[in-house]
Parts: C-alpha cells; sequence; structure tokens
C-alpha cells in the first residue's frame, strides 16, 4: 500500500499572545510546530501501513524552514519525505496549493490513499484537501473519524456528520482528511528521532513538477487579502456577586430576556 | 510577481513591522527588510506604509470574461429532506447583497422529493429556486452534488455563490470552486459589497479569531464563499413572494458517485445539535467527573439548549468529542454560552468567543474565561447550576 500524508507547518498557536498595546499577534518566539489535525493523519497514515505493508510519505508545501516538520513526521514512522518549496509558491491561496501538492503527488508516483488533517489550525479553511482530491480526480472523504477496513481496492470509514456518523464505502486510491476521535498520536521513538536526524528530504521546486507557472502562487491565486486587522478584543462584563439565589436573579433574568419562547 | 521594499522611500517607521501578520519585516540599520520565506504577500504592509516604499506587484492574469456572470446563489442545505436554518441565514445576507448589486437572489436545491420545499425559499427571499430532484440526491455525496453544482454553475453564470460553512457545505464547495477556477474564501462572518467595484468583501477570522483578513477575488467568477452557522440573520418570511422554479435533471455521468454510503447512524442522547443551538451549557475540568456533565444535560434540557465541553473534559473521556467546543473540536455562535468550569484556554475561545453572551462559572477568579465574559461568577458551579435548573423548572411548570 503507497501512503502519502500532507502536513503544514503553522505557529504554535497555544503560545501566540496578543500584544496588548497594538493589538496585533506576538510572533516572536512562537515555534513553528506541525499542524494538530495532521498529527492524527501522520497517525492514521502510519497504522495503516503498519497493518497492511507499503509505506508512507509525508509532503508538504511551504519554506525550507519546513523540514522540521518533515522530520517529526520521520521520527514518528512516516518512511520517506517530500518538501515542496519555491519562492514562486508564496502568496498561494487555498486553490493554488491545491494545486501544487497535486501536481507535486503526480510526481510523486502511485498511490493508494492520501490522508489530510480536516484543516490547518491557522487558516481553518479545511479547502485545500478536498481542493486535492478535485485536482487528483479521486473520491474523498472528509471527516473521517475511523477506518473499519481497507483492502487492496478499497475501504469503509466512518465519517462524522453535525447528526452522528455516516458509513461509507469508497474505492481506491482515495483522499480522506481526518478528526481528532480517530487515533491518538504516538510519541516519537529514541530510534525514530535518530532515523528523522539522518533522513534525506527531497525537496521538489516549481521546475521539478510540471506545473503551469500561471496557477502557482499569487497569479494562480484567484483569492487576494485586502485587508488583514485585529478585532477589538471582547471586554469582560459585569461580576455578578451575592447568595446564590440573587445570582441565580440574574442568570434567569438573562435567560428571559435572550431566550423570550423558552422561559 | 512580487514585493519589495523601495529604500529611496522607505523612512524607517517600523509601521510595516507592526502591520505584518506573518512576522516576515525586520529592520536593518534604517531600512525595512522582508524575510521572503516568511511573506505571504498578503500586502498588509503595503496599506500600512505612508511613504509609498513597499511596491507589491501581480502579473495580469488573462481573465475570464467575467461581464456576463450576474446574480447572487445561495446552495441550500437539506437533511432528511429538511432544508437546515443555515439557509435561511445565507438567504437574509444573499437578499441584502442581491439588492445593492441590483441583480437577482437565486437558490440551489439538491435533493429527492424536494418540491414541496420551494416555496419556503420563495417565501425566504429567492426570486428563482434552481431544483435538480433525485433518488441520487437523497443525502450530501461529494461527487454528484459537486458536477450538479459545476454543471449548473457553468450553465447560468452566477457572480456570487454563497454556500453554509458546516461540514457537508465545506466539503462540497471546495470541489466546486477547483474545478470552475473561481476564488473560495473559507467561513466568512462577514460579507459586503464593494459598491464602486461592485466586488464581494468577504471578511473571515483566522488564527483561531485573533485576526481578521477581507478577502476579494477580482478576476474569477463566481465569488464563491463558506459562511459561518449562526452569524446571519435569517431571511424573514413573506408569503405573498413569488418565483420562478427552474427544474433541472442529469444523467448518470453526473448523478455516478464511486462513494457509497452504506448507512447513517445517528448519535443518541443528543437532542440538539451543537452548531444549531441557541443555548449551550458547556464544562470543563471543573466538573471534576464524567458523571457531573448529567447537571449540564439537566439544565440544557429545560432550556432547550446543547451541551458542550472543552478539550479537557474530552481529553478525560468524560464526554465524547462531538460535544468539543474549540479549535480542535467545533465553532459555535449560539446567543448565550455557559461555560461552567473552563478556564478559558485560547483555543478554547476561539471556538466560542462569537457567542452572542457568555456567562462564565469559575472558581478562579483569575481564570482567562472571565476576560471574554458578559456576566462572570466567581462561585461554585455545584450550587450554582443545580439551583439555576430548580428555578427554571419552577417558573416552567
Amino acid at each position: 500500500m503507497n501512503i502519502i500524508v500532507c502536513i503544514k507547518q503553522v505557529p504554535d498557536t497555544a503560545n501566540v499572545k496578543i500584544d496588548p498595546q497594538t493589538n496585533t499577534l506576538i510572533r516572536e518566539g512562537v515555534e513553528s510546530i506541525i499542524n494538530p489535525f495532521d498529527m492524527y493523519a501522520i497517525e492514521e497514515a502510519v497504522r495503516t501501513k503498519e497493518k497492511l505493508g507499503g509505506s508512507v510519505l509525508a509532503v508538504t508545501m511551504g519554506p525550507p524552514q519546513a523540514d522540521a516538520a518533515l522530520r517529526e513526521a520521520i521520527s514518528m514512522g512516516v518512511d520517506e519525505a517530500v518538501l515542496v518549496s519555491d519562492r514562486a509558491f508564496a502568496g498561494s491561496d487555498t486553490w493554488a496549493t491545491s494545486y501544487t501538492l497535486a501536481c507535486a503527488i503526480k510526481k510523486i508516483g502511485k498511490f493508494d490513499i492520501i490522508f489530510c488533517g480536516k484543516q490547518a489550525a491557522d487558516g481553518d479553511t479545511a479547502q485545500v484537501g478536498p481542493g486535492v482530491s478535485m485536482h487528483l480526480d479521486i473520491p474523498q472523504v472528509t471527516y473521517v473519524k475511523k477506518i473499519e477496513e481497507v483492502t487492496p481496492d478499497h475501504a469503509r470509514v466512518e465519517r462524522m456528520t453535525e447528526e452522528g456518523y455516516e458509513v461509507i464505502e469508497v474505492p481506491l486510491p482515495v483522499l480522506f482528511t481526518v478528526v481528532k476521535e480517530i487515533n491518538e498520536p504516538r510519541i516519537p521513538s529514541l530510534k525514530g528521532k535518530m532515523r528523522a536526524k539522518s533522513a534525506q528530504i527531497r525537496t521538489l521546486t516549481a521546475n521539478d513538477i510540471d506545473a503551469d507557472e500561471k496557477s502557482l502562487g499569487l497569479n494562480g491565486s484567484p483569492t487576494q487579502v485586502v485587508k488583514i486587522f485585529t478585532p477589538p478584543p471582547r471586554e469582560g462584563g459585569q461580576m455578578l456577586t451575592g447568595s446564590t439565589e440573587e445570582i441565580v436573579d440574574k442568570l434567569v433574568e438573562v435567560l428571559k430576556n435572550e431566550c423570550k419562547s423558552k422561559i | 510577481m512580487g514585493i519589495e521594499i523601495i529604500t529611496e522611500q522607505c523612512v524607517g517607521c517600523q509601521a510595516c513591522l507592526k502591520a505584518c501578520p506573518f512576522g516576515a519585516i525586520s529592520m536593518e540599520g534604517n531600512l525595512a527588510v522582508i524575510d521572503f520565506d516568511k511573506c505571504n504577500l498578503c500586502g498588509g504592509c503595503v496599506d500600512s506604509c505612508k511613504f509609498e516604499a513597499i511596491l507589491l506587484r501581480k502579473d495580469e492574469v488573462i481573465a475570464q470574461d467575467i461581464s456576463v456572470y450576474k446574480g447572487v446563489w445561495v446552495v441550500a442545505e437539506q437533511y432528511k429532506g429538511n432544508v437546515q436554518s443555515i439557509t435561511y441565514e445565507l438567504l437574509g445576507k444573499g437578499r441584502e447583497l442581491a439588492d445593492k448589486l441590483g441583480v437577482e437572489l437565486s437558490v440551489v436545491l439538491l435533493g429527492k422529493d424536494m418540491h414541496a420545499k420551494t416555496d419556503e425559499l420563495i417565501h425566504r427571499g429567492a426570486e428563482k429556486v434552481y431544483l435538480v430532484d433525485s433518488p441520487k440526491l437523497l443525502q450530501y455525496q461529494s461527487e454528484p452534488y459537486s458536477k450538479v453544482l459545476i454543471e449548473l454553475i457553468n450553465e447560468y453564470k452566477p457572480e456570487v455563490v454563497l454556500c453554509g460553512a458546516t461540514s457537508t457545505g465545506r466539503s462540497l464547495i471546495a470541489r466546486v470552486a477547483v474545478k470552475i477556477d473561481a476564488g473560495l474564501t473559507a467561513d466568512c462572518t462577514g460579507l459586503d459589497i464593494d459598491q464602486e467595484k461592485g466586488l464581494l468583501l468577504q471578511t473571515r477570522p483566522a488564527f483561531g479569531g485573533n485576526i481578521m483578513a477581507t478577502i476579494i477575488c477580482p478576476k474569477h467568477r463566481p465569488q464563491m464563499a463558506t459562511v459561518r452557522h449562526k452569524v446571519m440573520k435569517e431571511a424573514e418570511v413573506d408569503t405573498s413572494r413569488s418565483g420562478e422554479i427552474i427544474e433541472k435533471s442529469y444523467g448518470d455521468s453526473i448523478l455516478l458517485s464511486r462513494i457509497k454510503v452504506i448507512s447513517v447512524v445517528e448519535e443518541e442522547g443528543q437532542s440538539v445539535n451543537l452548531s444549531e443551538a441557541d443555548i449551550i451549557v458547556s464544562g470543563g475540568r471543573g466538573l471534576g467527573k464524567s458523571e457531573n456533565f448529567a447537571l449540564l444535560h439537566e439544565l440544557a434540557d429545560e432550556i432547550g439548549g446543547a451541551v458542550g465541553a472543552s478539550r479537557a473534559a474530552v481529553d478525560a473521556d468524560w464526554i465524547v468529542y462531538s460535544h468539543q467546543v474549540g479549535q480542535t473540536g467545533k465553532t459555535v455562535c449560539p446567543k448565550i454560552y455557559i461555560s461552567c468550569g473552563i478556564s478559558g484556554q485560547i483555543q478554547h475561545l476561539a471556538g466560542m468567543s462569537s457567542s452572542d453572551i457568555i456567562i462564565a462559572i469559575n472558581k478562579d477568579p483569575d481564570a482567562p474565561i472571565f476576560q471574554v465574559a458578559n456576566y462572570g461568577i466567581v462561585g461554585d458551579l455545584f450550587e450554582i447550576i443545580p439551583a439555576l435548573t430548580k428555578k427554571i423548572k419552577s417558573i416552567l411548570s
């Protein structure tokens, strides 16, 4: 089984602080991590390989320092890694990103399953996974919470919905985006870390992936950011004090005003 | 294509350093310098520079003829044949946008036996309903749904297409946008029209709501956006409205799905869908154990709300993941969010801080949740919640 996992390096938003004076993100000293949702994708890819044999290749599009994310993936059991990196990719929106990744994947070769996280923690779009599957013209299943069965030619999975879940059968090759519920990512072993340190990471540039250069980066992106601003911070309101009874009376009043029909 | 600092113009004022959301600009002596590995070409610095010292160039793309694209479309969402409330919210916003542009508002409805539902869409402001009715469209499936939409858009050429930023909408519309080379903005919380250029201004949060970005799509059509549930106001019903129904049918090559839905399982014990709920009662580490969620369920049942949870409570296995609110869980915008024993880590706030009213109960007076709460209570949730439930019960009975 040839498995590909798409990952993204993002700033660790857990440590993002807001500068109270300027109301902007303080980026200094913020570490880059693998997008938290991609950790589940890596884990599921490695588990699938461990069950069925084959190999897992991790691919990311990003600046040269995204190398660190690929090495971390290798430490978790990924076999090979490809960094898709070129100044020509700068300014890519989700259309151009999914196009670039799809071109790189075509170049990488045959695959049976592509795993992605459900979305990235910085952009939160959830658009690149489905975009890649459309560019590759393969079926997609989003929000996968369990892989019930994989055979050489099909898979049965559970897809999370707003109301519960669906059981879905799909032929391979396929692209899955996965949610947190699917597994618990492993802690890399010492051996894995050693391997990650010495692993060779292949770099693919715009020239290497047979892409139409008009479809790359800022030029290939239909959308354009015109303004970035920080929203006014939500202000703390009123503290309610007094006896439990007094507090409850006040809460009932708030609930009454907001939901007239119910109470 | 690219960005550059015009060194003759740069005075070293550092305004661009603060404006850059990606930390890509630093000072070398008295000049701003861009780190191209970090730069995302967003142009935030260009606007901030008072000295016209930053130049952003985008090559002219040979664009489609965009003038033939007219009208605002809403993609309806249905579950088990019932039109979902997100559709009414999209119609509310869509009507406003269509009026500003002076164009028609249409809705696309896909499903099985949906004829009876077209009236309510017209009553909510649609002038046209594009209906595709087939047993093969009974429920959302990515391939036939996206192919039908692609066909319709290619034939009728709307200038704006809105879809819910629900799990269905987000899975569906990204495929469509890729195929028709359209721009797509995810999870918008604000939509408006640039009256001068007639462009859709799409505003969305990023970095868990810490920054907002306004996005346009100048040269591609349609301009597509998914819209966050519960942010836009539902369109009012007006039964005097009339409209046109355009029914289309497609062959197997369009309706075929490589994916088969074997069964649909609804989660038990959750009478109200978290993303639909007007009131959410949410619990965190302060609840102490799984059994204590019963207190929250009891209150939620009384007031017709849903139960949410912080990541800490889900990770401790006190409640299942589908209840998780926050960056790795669901983003919710209820009218009232009652937070019980949740400290308010930044990831949790990312999922709920756009609620209309936040009520927070926590023992720790320094808990960050109080910084976003409209009403804060430093106290024991095990006292307050049961007392509140009791009081509401007595009022209702």
